[in-house]
């Protein structure tokens, strides 16, 4: 890295992901679903950054690839390890894998599938002690019980299975199988929209929680925005398997720099009735990543678009310090944002405000 | 004028129990509001909270072992000749031809997951053509025309095309289009949308809702409006029945239930969602718990474990009932009993 | 969103719920399957069989193989139970004699020569479990010999007692049922489990394979196959050879519900999730992959087992699986090929009803195991 900065925690340089198509009876390659194309960015040591766009954007892939869960087509994930070592991930075999796998952990986002139903939490919270070398049954038992503690769940569970739990209660346990091995990297795939409204406070409130206490890094995927704004410290807007813009969470939130971030931004709605003041909804639908449009993959659904949108591809540039954008028109474009402090003005609701928070 | 004050549906005290080996499920207990003409209702609860149930029982859907075991559902009409002015929809024989009648030309219903509720194996105009064959005295020329008409009013882009086209070859925005074609196929007075943009992505959403409010712009029908999502409910509706575990604990319009909600569980809930204007990364208003399970069904108030306002004594042992609160607002709470 | 609901979840009455916490998986399939009616009595009826199948020689009075000419063709006898009042099982003595003008075989019972029954009476020598030397029986006769007094369900054309062949034939077309299914299991696992663990060209080359081997009209290959079969051949070795004919084709199906899980189980976020925490191949195979899917194989095993045994019996029916004079049901059901023999003795046809009672039962068992495998739903 140039200057005397410390490397991040977490470099993705030109992450590429490409999915054959095949069909017929000897599978043969018809074409490519460009998954995730050529996505660059970096996570800090205890920041959160969020990868946020609609389904089939790539933010999935994008994760499970710094994870390795898959193996990406091209492109670098250096992640800084405990030692201060950087190592290329991204092209190392299963076996090379297996001792870096304790410092990045995963939150799912089922948190029905993501446990697995035959197991009790002792083993499925137990497993990655088991398997990173604490052989010794009391001591697993006792480090099981610490962490189901650090969740909020009663120690007492342990010999329980997860079908004795509500979805909240269970991506618990799936948040402390996260923890076990003391990650560094938390990697969470929209963890809480699978669950119910009232329980997605608890959750997000947990995780922000043990950031604090252990300084987690969390590369946050999700596509609800009100979560994200919530969550995270950076933001990476994804379209079509790339950023087309990633900035510091209040700017993106408040001055956006590419039209789809402030279309996404008018579309989320409000609870609030007070603020119905639809902007004109996006046209048309998502780009099909097997076969994307020409020029910038936006433009056919861009009110901004012009003549070079639809020809030349535009590249991800710095527009203010680090604020990025992919935008040909990112310097001459006044995008609106979301109001700031509108929900702060606000009169606080009804006379359970106090109570409410008391009692969380 | 009196006209105007009568609402099109009225539902009272409904219940609808699932009989099951395991014992009763009573996934809608004391469900009670009005669906005014040409406005939208939005009925907005947390899973088993029995909204679902609630509008299969009005379109009398509900699959066995469920059961409307008390209350009406009122479907009011114009008087004319010897028709009376309201039908209790619980009376009709689920499948007899008066209930069929009403399913196909007063209420229609889109649901959640376009793709299931499509058949994958006729095209989208068969389905449409049959539809409207069902309800109109027309010949298939002229439903064809009526068909492409429909597709071109939901903002199907080249619609005389998409007659041919098979429901697995449209995005997910497209198919919820052309579910709402069909079910605006019989001209309904009444269309219930059962958490029609779940499946969708964002900026979708937002189509498919502009495209229900411009709809019932132009036909003047009633909507109820089924979700989850607060912020859709804010968006869409103008009265909001809240529900928790198949009960109503709150009702009124949409301003006062956002802006001065009663029940604890409606402030409880408002708090505790993010939202893309509150101040970041601090820790949120929480409901402690989680929604229990039907089974598991708490006696009394039903929210009573749960709720930062709870009267020991009282909210475990009794039940509440829906009781005005202020002008507009009915809450079902303890709090509000004595006053 | 509206969370899923499982049916265990549903399952959950508030004062047995710490119980259904802690219940692994396998409790909770039985708490399932045991509300299933017809599987509870289908299993039933199968342990009957089975145990009918290790005592097959104890139940029997005759020995199967011996043939009485004076007593060829005899209808069913009737077993009395009650003697002048009294607890005293018999069967009255019978004469055979021809017709003079028809020629015909017929029997005369003599109501004053009563036979008593005695249980655990000795009879022909056997090994029981194939080891232990013994004479006893359930039931027999004290004086003269079983083979020329008890005839329960009548004998055939050469005079051999239906009830004991009967036996015989449940212990062989039975075991040969679970011989093949153990084969086809073996099979189907490990080519199942390779074409969904290895995916991409092996799984093509496997599942190509499949489709060709189940695109052969079963009936025929198996005829062609057997009909290789060297007619020199001891019993014994006809009897693998029939097996592993049955579970060439039996294989298939078995592969096909492996893989399938495999490909299901691979996409589930739990066995990624064992992946991330550093899990090897085999501990998440074993560990993960196979402890999901043992139940659907049981459900797909049982399954399969009325199928093995249709095929033996149809394959021995035409002549071209088990042969005289080794016996099973197959064999013994071709006694009863000729119109004349089933207009003559239509007892002859008894031995379908063990092959109709047995396929229902496992197929009653299969449907309950398969409904309960996934206590679930995932």
């Amino acid at each position: 890295m140039s200057g005397g900065d410390k490397q991040p925690l977490l470099q993705v340089k030109n992450l590429r992901k490409l999915f054959p198509i095949r069909k017929g009876l000897l599978r043969r390659k018809i074409g490519l679903v460009r998954a995730v194309d050529d996505v660059s960015f970096h996570v800090e040591e205890g920041e959160a950054l969020s990868l946020v766009g609609e389904s089939g954007c790539g933010k999935t892939t994008t994760a499970r690839c710094v994870l390795r869960a898959i193996k990406p087509t091209s492109g670098e994930i250096l992640f800084r390890t405990e030692e201060d070592t950087v190592i290329d991930v991204s092209g190392l075999s299963r076996r090379e894998l297996r001792p870096l796998r304790s410092q990045m952990q995963m939150i799912f986002q089922d948190p029905v599938s993501s446990l697995n139903p035959r197991m009790t939490l002792f083993d499925i919270i137990g497993e990655p002690l088991q398997v990173n070398g604490m052989r010794d049954r009391q001591q697993r038992i006792d480090r099981v019980e610490e962490l189901l503690r650090l969740v909020g769940l009663p120690p007492e569970y342990l010999q329980r299975f997860p079908h004795a739990f509500s979805g909240g209660q269970r991506q618990r346990i799936g948040i402390a199988r996260a923890l076990a091995l003391n990650p560094r990297l938390v990697v969470a795939d929209e963890p809480v929209s699978a669950l119910d409204v009232s329980v997605q406070a608890q959750i997000l409130n947990l995780m922000l929680e043990l950031q604090q206490q252990f300084g987690l890094t969390y590369l946050f995927v999700a596509h609800d925005l009100s979560v994200v704004k919530h969550f995270s410290d950076r933001v990476a807007v994804m379209y079509v398997g790339q950023i087309v813009e990633m900035a510091p969470s209040e700017t993106l939130f408040n001055a956006p720099g590419h039209p789809y971030t402030e279309a996404l931004l008018s579309a989320v709605p409000q609870p609030d009735p007070r603020l119905r003041s639809r902007r004109a909804a996006l046209q048309g639908d998502v780009a099909d990543p097997a076969n994307p449009p020409s020029g910038c993959y936006f433009h056919p659904r861009c009110r901004y678009a012009v003549d070079i949108c639809r020809v030349e591809p535009p590249k991800l540039e710095e527009l203010d310090k680090d604020h990025f954008v992919s935008c040909h028109r990112a310097h001459e474009l006044t995008l609106e944002g979301v109001m700031v402090g509108t929900r702060a003005e606000r009169q606080p609701i009804a006379g359970a405000v106090s109570q409410v928070s008391s009692k969380a | 004028m009196e006209n105007e004050e009568q609402p099109i549906l009225s539902v009272r005290n409904l219940k609808t129990f699932f009989f099951m080996d395991e014992g009763t499920v009573r996934a809608v207990e004391d469900a009670s509001f009005d669906v005014e003409p040409g406005k939208t209702l939005g009925i907005v609860g947390e899973s088993g909270c029995g909204k679902s149930v609630t509008v299969r029982s009005i379109l009398r859907i509900v699959e066995r072992p469920g059961r409307i075991v008390g209350g009406q559902i009122l479907l009011y009409r114009n008087a004319a000749g010897d028709r009376p002015g309201h039908v209790d929809l619980t009376q009709l024989e689920a499948n007899g031809p008066e209930m069929l009648a009403i399913r196909g030309d007063e209420i229609a219903l889109v649901f959640q997951e376009p793709m299931t509720s499509l058949s994958p194996v006729h095209t989208i105009g068969n389905q449409l053509i049959e539809a409207i064959l069902l309800h109109r005295q027309v010949s298939r020329r002229e439903a064809r025309e009526i068909a492409a008409e429909l597709l071109h009013q939901v903002g199907i882009p080249r619609p005389a095309g998409r007659l041919e086209e098979y429901s697995f070859q449209l995005s997910g925005g497209l198919r919820q289009r052309a579910m709402i074609a069909i079910a605006l196929s019989c001209d309904p007075r009444l269309l219930i949308a059962d958490e029609p943009t779940t499946a969708l992505d964002v900026t979708t959403q937002g189509q498919i809702l502009d495209l229900l409010r411009s709809l019932q712009e132009e036909r003047g029908m009633a909507i109820i409006l089924i979700t989850h999502d607060l912020g859709v409910i804010a968006e869409m509706a103008d009265d909001v029945v809240v529900m928790y575990l198949g009960q109503t604990v709150e009702k009124g319009p949409v301003d006062d239930i956002f802006h001065a909600p009663k029940h604890p569980y409606t402030q409880s809930l408002l708090q505790s969602i993010p939202s893309i204007h509150s101040r970041p990364r601090v820790n949120l208003p929480t409901i402690s718990g989680s929604v229990p399970h039907p089974y598991n069904r708490p006696s009394g108030c039903p929210f009573h474990p749960r709720c930062p306002e709870y009267i020991v004594g009282t909210c475990e042992t009794r039940a509440p009932s829906l009781a005005p609160v202020g002008e507009r607002q009915e809450a079902s709470c303890f709090l509000y009993e004595d006053a | 969103m509206t969370e899923r609901i499982l049916p265990v979840e549903a399952a959950i009455a508030p004062e047995q719920g710490e119980r259904i916490f802690v219940a692994s998986q396998w409790q909770l399939m039985w708490w399932r399957f045991r509300k299933h009616r017809l599987a509870m009595i289908g299993a039933v009826a199968i342990i009957i069989f089975y145990l009918a199948v290790i005592g097959a020689d104890f139940i029997s009075y005759s020995d199967p193989e011996v043939t009485e000419a004076n007593f060829s063709q005899m209808p069913p006898q009737p077993v009395r139970l009650f003697d002048g009042g009294a607890f005293r099982p018999h069967v009255l003595g019978v004469k055979g004699a021809r017709d003079p003008n028809t020629f015909k075989r017929v029997f005369q019972t003599d109501p004053n020569v009563k036979i008593p029954l005695r249980f655990f009476a000795r009879g022909y020598k056997y090994e029981f479990l194939g080891i232990i030397p013994t004479d006893r029986h359930l039931i027999g006769v004290d004086e003269g010999r079983a083979e020329e007094t008890i005839f329960l369900l009548g004998t055939d054309t050469l005079g051999r007692d239906l009830w004991s062949r009967l036996m015989a034939g449940t212990r062989v077309s039975l075991t040969i049922g679970l011989v093949s299914v153990a084969l086809s299991l073996f099979l189907g696992v490990l080519f199942g489990g390779l074409s969904g663990l290895y995916g991409g060209a092996v799984d093509t080359v496997i599942q190509r394979l499949i489709e060709i081997l189940r695109s052969i009209p079963t009936i025929p290959l198996w005829m062609g196959l057997a009909a290789g079969l060297p007619r020199n051949w001891t019993v014994l070795q006809v009897y693998f050879a029939i097996t592993i004919i049955i579970s060439l084709v039996g294989w298939t199906e078995l592969a096909r519900v492996v893989r399938g899980r495999f490909l299901a189980l691979r996409e589930e976020d739990f066995v990624m999730a064992a992946e991330l925490s550093g899990c090897s191949q085999w501990r998440i195979i074993f560990r993960h992959l196979v402890p999901s899917f043992m139940s659907h194989i049981i459900a797909a095993t049982t399954l399969a087992l009325p199928v093995m045994i249709i095929s033996e019996t149809s394959l021995s029916f035409l002549g071209l699986g088990i042969r005289p004079p080794a016996i099973s049901w197959g064999v013994l059901l071709q006694d009863a090929q000729s119109l004349q023999s089933v207009a003559l003795s239509p007892w002859l046809l008894i031995p379908a009803i063990p092959v109709i009672a047995v396929i229902l039962a496992f197929n009653f068992v299969g449907d309950g195991l398969r409904d309960a495998a996934d206590p679930y739903g995932v």
